[in-house]
């Protein structure tokens, strides 16, 4: 039971992600979160506006499906599978996040400094809440695919413009981690 | 009923990903920092066997449910769209430190303040949509 309740390895991880895809692929579906976002949108009528939300969506109700396992899934995971174990994180970078401003790193999945009631009353942390979130679905769409559809699908199956995409990730990662968040914080 | 399977799907999705620490804003902070190699290995093996699963698919050995074979669409070709979009992309990600997945996983686990990061990617996608004829792709 501790190795449930413990962190899973990465070795144990990775494989399992890769058999989510595996089985959206059995069930004949793709493994794509950020297409979920269009729907969405096609839920709430932006086909009136935009014809990029004209398509059929009750045909992507499966996928919201999955979006709403995946909350259940994170509910269960926190309940009743986890113990209070700390992410395990490099010293060196919970030294360097303290320096920004960062307390207790690796005791909470996401940082309260950023996330709590109280960051979400102040404009800052509202505005970078939005902002994060503008550039997720933007860019996501843009790129025609996230995490899920471009490193996990379209790298297994080969394809040259997911691992573009990858690139262009990681090129943005890189640029808001080591330049822009010690700006920010 | 015929949606219970990919309810199920999502369960175990979100279970992963919690506990293999993926969706930690933390985890994301240090794999672009370079200072673990953890999420790094999750990709690496994550992707290992998902080309080791569509390599012996091809093979004709697995198949989908309807017993057809098992088929990823192709990306449509280009460049512009695949790395403008992914840096865009990649700044929220670094940022938020959640991608599309962990944005629900996250809500399900008592961050409700992602709900916020939620709406404003719907808002993001919806922008996209309309001035996508005029973007570069």
């Amino acid at each position: 039971m501790e190795y449930i309740l413990n962190p899973w390895p990465w070795y144990i991880s990775g494989p399992l992600i890769a058999s989510v895809m595996a089985l959206l692929l059995y069930f004949g579906k793709t493994f794509g979160m950020s297409s979920n976002l269009r729907t969405m949108c096609s839920i709430m009528g932006a086909g009136k506006t935009a014809n990029f939300f004209k398509f059929n969506w009750k045909e992507q109700i499966w996928n919201l499906v999955v979006v709403l396992g995946a909350i259940i899934g994170g509910f269960i995971a926190t309940h009743y599978l986890s113990n209070d174990s700390l992410t395990d994180l490099n010293p060196i970078t919970i030294t360097e996040l303290q320096n920004m401003g960062f307390k207790n790193s690796g005791a909470t999945l996401v940082p309260n400094e950023m996330y709590s009631m109280e960051a979400l009353t102040s404009p800052k942390g509202l505005l970078l809440l939005v902002l994060g979130g503008l550039l997720v679905g933007f860019g996501t769409r843009y790129a025609g695919g996230c995490t899920s559809g471009h490193a996990i699908t379209g790298l297994s199956s080969l394809q040259k413009p997911s691992l573009i995409a990858v690139i262009g990730f990681f090129i943005g990662g890189l640029i808001m981690t080591n330049f822009i968040l010690p700006l920010i914080f | 009923m015929k949606y219970l399977k990919f309810l199920l799907v999502g369960v175990f999705f979100g279970i992963v990903l919690v506990k293999s620490e993926a969706v930690s804003w933390y985890r994301i902070y240090e794999m672009f920092r370079f200072q673990s190699f953890h999420m790094y290995g999750i990709i690496g093996t994550a992707i290992a066997s998902g080309v080791l699963f569509l390599q012996i698919s091809k093979k004709g050995i697995f198949k989908s449910i309807k017993g057809a074979d098992i088929f990823v669409p192709k990306k449509e070709k280009g460049i512009s769209r695949y790395i403008i979009g992914g840096i865009i992309f990649g700044f929220g990600w670094a940022l938020i430190g959640a991608c599309p997945g962990p944005m629900y996983i996250l809500l399900g686990t008592g961050v409700y303040s992602m709900i916020i990061v939620i709406a404003a990617a719907i808002l993001g996608t919806y922008i996209y949509g309309v001035f996508k004829d005029k973007l570069p792709h």
